[in-house]
């Protein structure tokens, strides 16, 4: 694929009225959609008039005055940007007129723009210097002694572009997309007239400004005034490979630009249907770990995990592997090992660690880390509805009337569909926030939720019933919609349960800490504020009572009748790239591709099959069962592909022991990450930009991996897995994971129908895509839910076991950032570190005072499981009572304080509940100073003496 | 006791009115402050009750008491309606201002207010609108654009909230008509609004008033307390503005109503049919709602009826600059332009001859006296070269420099430029800097010669800052194709008609642009 710019139409498309009108443009008959800009119909029938200032992801503007064109039978000449098509309209956009005025405009713009284009970092890829030439200009007759903006010094504070005001021609595209695109509104013109000029905040750096640095300025501007570092060191690119970001569960999809193999930058593409062109801080910018010296390039290997790491052939540690795992099952039987696939890793690579587990170790101990993020959401929405995944897909927000967010930061961790969301907000849908923590939605510029009701973490089963009551009690439920939909005994009995006085908001409030009022206020504007949508995260799921939760957001759902069309459903915002395509591959221990369950003699038939070996119809160990099998002593060797389960898991302790307890572990990851100190094979992996593949976003959209330059390491991870596969005897050949993919589809019915060509031509398919859904499906259960009637389950509130006492009287949750993704093995090794070094402890004022804590003081953290210590930051977004923490930084180690607690249904751990003790504190824990003794030790590597 | 009216208008009072008026309470008089009648050389004007009518005296000092009121002042005008000036005017807007109390809602109801707003309130909404349209009533901010074809275009649109927005932004120097009917007569803007309310089906309306009226913003506002029950249910509210010329500029105005940058946004859509905060909104100038009441209690034939051409009713021509009897004048368009600068105005104040006259603020063209026939109309205007604006006419003596006008005009727009627009925001300065060059080159003759000679020299000649080619000629075509850029490329007015005063200081005389003057009496 070479390098094109992708063409901008100049403005947005025109609001769909189905009406057409015909107009003549420079003597061609055109029948467009009413509403269509001039220049967009010109742009769409292949005449590209003149513009500066338009693009065709932002509102029209019309300053540039670059765009004029003569309209018969009207004065002056209008912008074509702003001036809509009408029928019979004679537009010409052409003349020598126009060409006199526009060169007048251009003759303007670069009277006060530095002349330096050769040595200018978009030398080729500037619209000025393109419109300069469009119109013709070959002199500047102002001269160049008059007043200038040029010369003002550049704002190179943010770690990823440079702003330049000299070479700004103040077309507002960057204000204008920071507003509109982003919804931050970080940006602005200050002063006026030739005095005006852009400023970040009240003209700060603009790393001290509000700027979220997603990138959609440096996208929007038409010179070097906003551009990437990365661009200005390298040079313009000069091919291109569409490819989808390795961060977040939103799955955006990206141009990686290139010149030759080095990656010059990343910009959204415009036709991506899960951000339409938009993008955040990680997937822009943060790719820089890729290359970061850190990242592990030779396999190694090591007999004790107190050894240094000895750096061997492919060969080697291959046959090594193999030969451990065979070693192993022999000595400790078949069930003594497992694997756990990964959500980073693409949906042929996980498909193929399921495979080694079940084929070649003839087991189901299997597992992922959709255990401690969303395994609820699986459980609840398959119980409820019958699937298990989201509902809609991320363009429905745009029909919603009431936005229900719980236990979900999407500004922070969804941010493209944060953005998104916060367009529709901003165009009059009522938002409501249930969240400990006053998130940004709850208030910021131009976004405000006529509800926050910040209950007490472990809370939200007493919450989410107590809204069902005020609907059934009320009787604001869509009796239609439930007898023809659900079961009606169901309902029934869910509505009597919900019914009782002691599940109204008014019995609850002591438990919840939330006004009543507000409670019956929410509710209501849920149940009859038109198309109402639910939007949750972890905050639902990792709880005790997580699976319960997810529930009980189903009978709101199925209540009101929000299911089964645009603009309503419930949407879990899935957290990895590809946790919904790892929970789909067959992930989990009970369950093949497709979520069948291994004792379904069926399904088992077909694999048995297809992969020519018998297959286990008992489940396999989770996550928490392996390792507690670990030290007990019957679990003794286990694959992990790209999951870093000591950092991530929950209790740290628990965890190491486990793992030290392994007679082989084997890692396989970009990095020596905090698991890889207990391990005893090291297996570089590659990254999203070294292979192909498939990632399935939050809304089952399965999008194509591109590589677009070699593996580091030499092997894509999928190649890695299959040499593996194949020391053990089981004679795979794949030679591209486009076969794998069809292997997928042959064995899971909910796939039947992806294939890559398919997925190139159409550029994604939203599962099921089948001889049932040719298309792919982008709402779920439109005509029925997939389990045939919705059934509504009784959601009884159980309070968490792990609660507060005179020891530990406050409640730790925890959540991530904007700049960090989850144990932040990737961003904290890109310069994302500049907006947040290291964890902090969010604390209440009032609770600070009471502790003498003052703003950035180091604290102690204590609970039950663990204690470690980290920096306060006092702050009123949480409540009294309540304190947060990311867990991005493996020095804080925010998970040796989180308890062995878990989800009745799933074990998905308990992370948003802990009670904790805050305290002043010295320095380090313990356990903090032992353990970076330990990852230093462990993290040697005695060089590969042989030449390679 | 003997009534005293003393206008309390921001001009009189600057000229002494308020020492005026303490001086008669503290003879025993019952001082009434009214509105100014306009003519600014006879304030601070005195006027007396008596059974043959209000006998007025101006200017006065405050130790002239005496003497006014043993009728002995020297400068004893008489019947103030029958002086010249008044006697001459057509008053249909300001017929109570400088008469009345503005803030007594019964000098107000004795003197035919409150009738156009019963009328219109016992019509159907399209009847309103009707008699808008018959009446001829054009927007009087400038652009004249039929005032019943805008409220019927809000009328039409299908939107349950719509609002009525006045422009008081008046920011045209030599313009104070707006000032003086706020201060003099507010209750006529807040009847005209109610009535537009009623009209077009809005129930909430703003003034948007510059932060340099601060007379007129009081006087508002104490207007629409008194008056809030007389026009319930529709509501009013003052906003200030926050000295932005270009928030005169109707989008400009709402964007700074609600909250914004005061920009200018492209239109369409139209303030009518997406106006504030994105619903449908008449916006119109003071002196178009003002004259409204009139409209609806005297009738539209009454109001059509006054005028000359497409311009019909009256205007009230502002005379300021330099001229001997500057005021607001009340007057049926058609008047000529010689007429309102010699015989209304007098001539100028310091007695020299008149060289040229503005007309329509700052963007307005500059006239010479050789155009003095053209009659005050909008099309007249248009046609040549000009525009009438918001009715201002500053006249300047034969001591004058137009390339120092030129100059000003680029000037100001460049100060008050929002920035949005390419044109506005880079020409005026540029403009600035030509006239500049033209002036230089004017005052050190000869001009440089150009270095524009053999290949070498062209290629310099555009990146090299001293070898542009500085003659007159070359600068004032590059002038002239800047106002050509400027005109027809600029987003909104301010930059689109600062043309207008170059252009035509250009046209009219060259001589003050370093090139020959023209031929005396030459053909237009």
């Amino acid at each position: 694929m070479g390098f094109t710019r992708e063409t901008d139409h100049g403005t947005l498309p025109a609001l769909a009225t189905g009406a057409n009108v015909t107009l003549t443009i420079d003597g061609e008959h055109v029948t467009l959609p009413e509403g269509t800009s001039i220049m967009r119909a010109a742009s769409l029938t292949g005449t590209a008039i003149p513009k500066l200032c338009a693009s065709d992801n932002l509102e029209s503007f019309g300053s540039c005055r670059l765009c004029l064109v003569e309209v018969e039978g009207r004065n002056g000449y209008p912008a074509s940007c702003t001036t809509p098509i009408a029928e019979g309209m004679v537009v010409r956009t052409q003349t020598e007129r126009l060409k006199e005025l526009r060169r007048g405009v251009m003759e303007l713009y670069i009277s006060d723009h530095p002349l330096d284009c050769l040595t200018c970092a978009a030398n080729g890829d500037c619209e000025l210097q393109n419109q300069a030439g469009a119109v013709g200009l070959r002199d500047v007759r102002y001269g160049y002694d008059g007043a200038t903006n040029m010369g003002q010094p550049k704002d190179q504070s943010n770690p990823y572009f440079d702003f330049d005001p000299s070479k700004c021609i103040v077309c507002s595209r960057c204000v204008r997309a920071c507003d509109e695109v982003q919804g931050t509104f970080a940006l602005t013109i200050e002063g006026l007239g030739f005095g005006s000029k852009v400023a970040a905040s009240q003209d700060d750096a603009f790393l001290a400004s509000e700027c979220v640095s997603c990138g959609a300025c440096v996208q929007a501007c038409p010179t070097a005034s906003l551009i990437e570092k990365k661009v200005v060191e390298t040079g313009t690119p000069d091919r291109s490979v569409i490819t989808t970001c390795a961060y977040c569960g939103v799955g955006c999809t990206f141009r990686a630009e290139m010149r030759g193999e080095e990656l010059v930058r990343m910009v959204p593409w415009k036709d991506g249907k899960a951000n339409h062109g938009h993008s955040c801080v990680k997937g822009r910018f943060a790719w820089g770990y890729a290359q970061h010296k850190e990242r592990i390039l030779h396999p190694m290997i090591r007999t004790s995990i107190t050894e240094p790491w000895r750096e061997v052939s492919w060969d080697e540690a291959i046959v090594h592997t193999a030969s451990e795992f065979r070693r192993i099952q022999e000595k400790y039987g078949r069930l003594a090992v497992g694997g756990i696939t990964s959500s980073r890793c693409t949906n042929e690579e996980t498909f193929l660690v399921q495979k080694l587990v079940r084929q070649g170790f003839g087991n189901n101990n299997v597992d992922t880390c959709a255990r401690v993020c969303h395994s609820p959401t699986g459980y609840g929405l398959k119980t409820t509805f019958g699937t298990s995944a989201g509902t809609q897909d991320f363009d429905s927000v745009m029909q919603s009337d009431v936005i229900l967010v719980i236990g979900a930061n999407p500004t922070d961790a969804h941010p493209v569909f944060g953005s998104r969301m916060k367009q529709r907000l901003r165009q009059g849908a009522k938002l409501i926030v249930i969240d400990p923590r006053r998130t940004d939605l709850v208030r910021s510029p131009h976004v405000e939720a006529e509800h926050h009701l910040p209950l007490r973490p472990g809370t939200n089963v007493a919450m989410l019933t107590a809204m069902a009551h005020v609907i059934v009690t009320e009787e604001l439920y869509d009796e239609a919609f439930i007898r023809e939909r659900c079961d009606w005994d169901e309902f029934q009995d869910w509505a009597d349960f919900v019914s009782e006085a002691a599940r109204s908001p008014e019995a609850i409030e002591p438990l919840t800490g939330v006004r009543a009022e507000d409670v019956r206020g929410a509710a209501r504007l849920y149940a009859t504020g038109g198309n109402g949508a639910i939007y949750y995260g972890l905050g639902v799921t990792e709880h005790s009572q997580g699976s319960s939760t997810v529930m009980a957001i189903a009978n709101l759902a199925m209540a009101t009748g929000n299911i089964g069309r645009e603009g309503v459903g419930v949407n879990p915002l899935r957290g990895q790239n590809n946790v919904q395509g790892a929970c789909d591959m067959g992930s989990f221990p009970h369950e093949f591709s497709g979520y069948r369950h291994v004792s379904d003699d069926a399904t088992r038939a077909m694999f048995e099959a297809a992969w020519g070996v018998k297959l286990d119809h008992e489940p396999g160990l989770r996550i928490p069962n392996m390792l507690d099998a670990a030290t007990d002593g019957t679990f003794k060797a286990l694959f992990i592909q790209g999951e870093d389960i000591l950092q991530s898991d929950p209790n740290t302790h628990h965890v190491a022991a486990g793992l030290a307890a392994m007679e082989c572990v084997v890692v396989q990851d970009l990095f020596l990450n905090e698991t890889a100190n207990y391990a005893h094979v090291f297996l570089p992996g590659s990254t999203f930009l070294e292979k192909d593949g498939t990632f399935t976003n939050a809304e089952r959209r399965i999008q194509r991996v591109r590589k677009v330059m070699a593996p580091l390491n030499g092997q894509a991870d999928w190649e890695i897995v299959q040499l593996v596969a194949n020391a053990m005897g089981l004679g795979w050949s794949y030679s591209h994971p486009s076969e794998i993919m069809d292997e997928i589809a042959a064995l899971t019915p909910t796939f039947a129908g992806v294939h890559y060509d398919r997925l190139d031509a159409e550029g994604s398919l939203q599962w099921p895509a089948n001889d049932a859904a040719p298309g792919g499906t982008p709402t779920m259960h439109i005509d029925g839910f997939a389990r045939g009637k919705g059934k509504f389950i009784v959601t009884d509130y159980i309070p968490t076991d792990e609660k507060t006492g005179p020891r530990f009287p406050l409640l730790l949750t925890t959540g991530r950032i904007l700049s960090h993704y989850n144990v932040g093995a990737q961003t904290r090794r890109t310069a994302n570190t500049a907006w947040h070094p290291e964890d902090r402890l969010e604390i209440h004022p009032a609770d600070a005072e009471n502790r003498g804590i003052k703003d950035g003081d180091w604290v102690g953290l204590k609970s039950r499981a663990g204690e470690t210590t980290l920096r306060a930051q006092i702050t009123e977004r949480v409540a009294p009572g309540v304190v947060y923490t990311t867990f991005h930084h493996p020095d804080t180690q925010a998970n040796v304080i989180t308890t062995d607690y878990s989800d009745w249904a799933t074990n998905c751990p308990e992370y948003k509940v802990t009670a904790v003790q805050v305290g002043l504190s010295n320095g380090p824990s313990d356990w903090q100073e032992d353990y970076a003794d330990h990852a230093r030790q462990s993290r040697r590597i005695a060089p590969l003496e042989a030449a390679e | 006791m003997k009534r005293v009216f003393i206008s309390c208008d921001m001009a009189s009072v600057a000229l002494g009115a308020d020492a005026v008026a303490r001086a008669f309470v503290g003879a025993g008089c019952e001082v009434v402050r009214t509105g100014s009648r306009g003519l600014f050389s006879i304030e601070p004007l005195v006027e007396i009750e008596t059974e043959a009518g209000r006998i007025g005296y101006g200017p006065v000092a405050p130790c002239e008491v005496e003497a006014v009121l043993d009728g002995t002042h020297r400068n004893y005008i008489g019947a103030v309606d029958e002086h010249r000036f008044f006697a001459a005017q057509k008053r249909f807007t300001f017929a109570r201002c400088g008469i009345v109390d503005p803030l007594s809602l019964a000098d107000y109801a004795a003197h035919r207010g409150w009738i156009g707003l019963d009328t219109a309130r016992a019509a159907e909404p399209q009847a309103v609108v009707d008699a808008i349209r018959a009446s001829g009533l054009r927007g009087r901010g400038g652009a004249g654009f039929p005032t019943g074809i805008k409220w019927q275009t809000v009328l039409d649109a299908p939107c349950r909230t719509k609002y009525i927005v006045c422009n008081a932004d008046e920011g045209d120097s030599g313009t104070f008509a707006d000032r003086m009917l706020m201060e003099g007569d507010p209750f006529c803007l807040i009847e005209g609004m109610a009535i537009a309310a009623h009209a077009v089906g809005a129930s909430r309306g703003f003034i948007y008033i510059r932060s340099e009226y601060p007379f007129g913003i009081d006087a508002m506002r104490a207007a629409i307390e008194l008056s809030a029950d007389r026009v319930a249910p529709f509501e009013l509210e003052v906003r200030v503005g926050a000295g932005a010329y270009v928030c005169g500029e109707e989008t400009a105005l709402l964007d700074s109503i609600e909250g914004r940058r005061g920009q200018v946004r492209a239109k369409p859509p139209l303030p009518a049919l997406a106006g504030l905060f994105g619903k449908p909104t008449v916006i119109n100038n003071v002196l178009s709602l003002a004259a409204v009441p009139f409209i609806l209690s005297e009738g539209a034939q009454a109001y059509a009826d006054v005028g000359f051409g497409r311009s019909r009713g009256t205007m009230p021509v502002q005379l300021a600059g330099n001229v001997k009897h500057g005021g607001l004048f009340e007057v049926g368009f058609g008047i000529t332009l010689g007429e309102l600068v010699n015989d209304i105005g007098g001539g100028t104040a310091s007695g020299r001859p008149v060289r040229a006259v503005q007309v329509g603020g700052p963007l307005g063209a500059y006239f010479p006296p050789s155009m003095f026939d053209l009659p005050f109309d909008y099309e007249a205007f248009t046609a040549a070269g000009g525009l009438i604006g918001h009715a201002g006419i500053t006249i300047f003596d034969d001591s004058v420099d137009m390339a120092q006008m030129a100059r000003f005009a680029m000037e100001f727009c460049a100060a008050e430029s929002c920035g949005k627009c390419t044109p506005c925001r880079i020409g005026s300065t540029r403009g600035v800097e030509i006239v500049d060059r033209i002036i230089a080159a004017r005052e050190s003759e000869p001009a440089r010669p150009t270095a524009n000679n053999g290949v070498l020299g062209k290629a310099l000649y555009s990146r090299a800052p001293d070898r542009i080619d500085v003659s007159p000629s070359a600068q004032t075509t590059l002038l002239r194709d800047l106002c050509d850029t400027m005109k027809y490329g600029s987003l909104c007015a301010l930059g689109g008609f600062t043309p207008y005063p170059v252009l035509s200081a250009l046209d009219h005389f060259p001589e003050d642009f370093g090139a020959p003057a023209p031929a005396l009496e030459a053909a237009e």
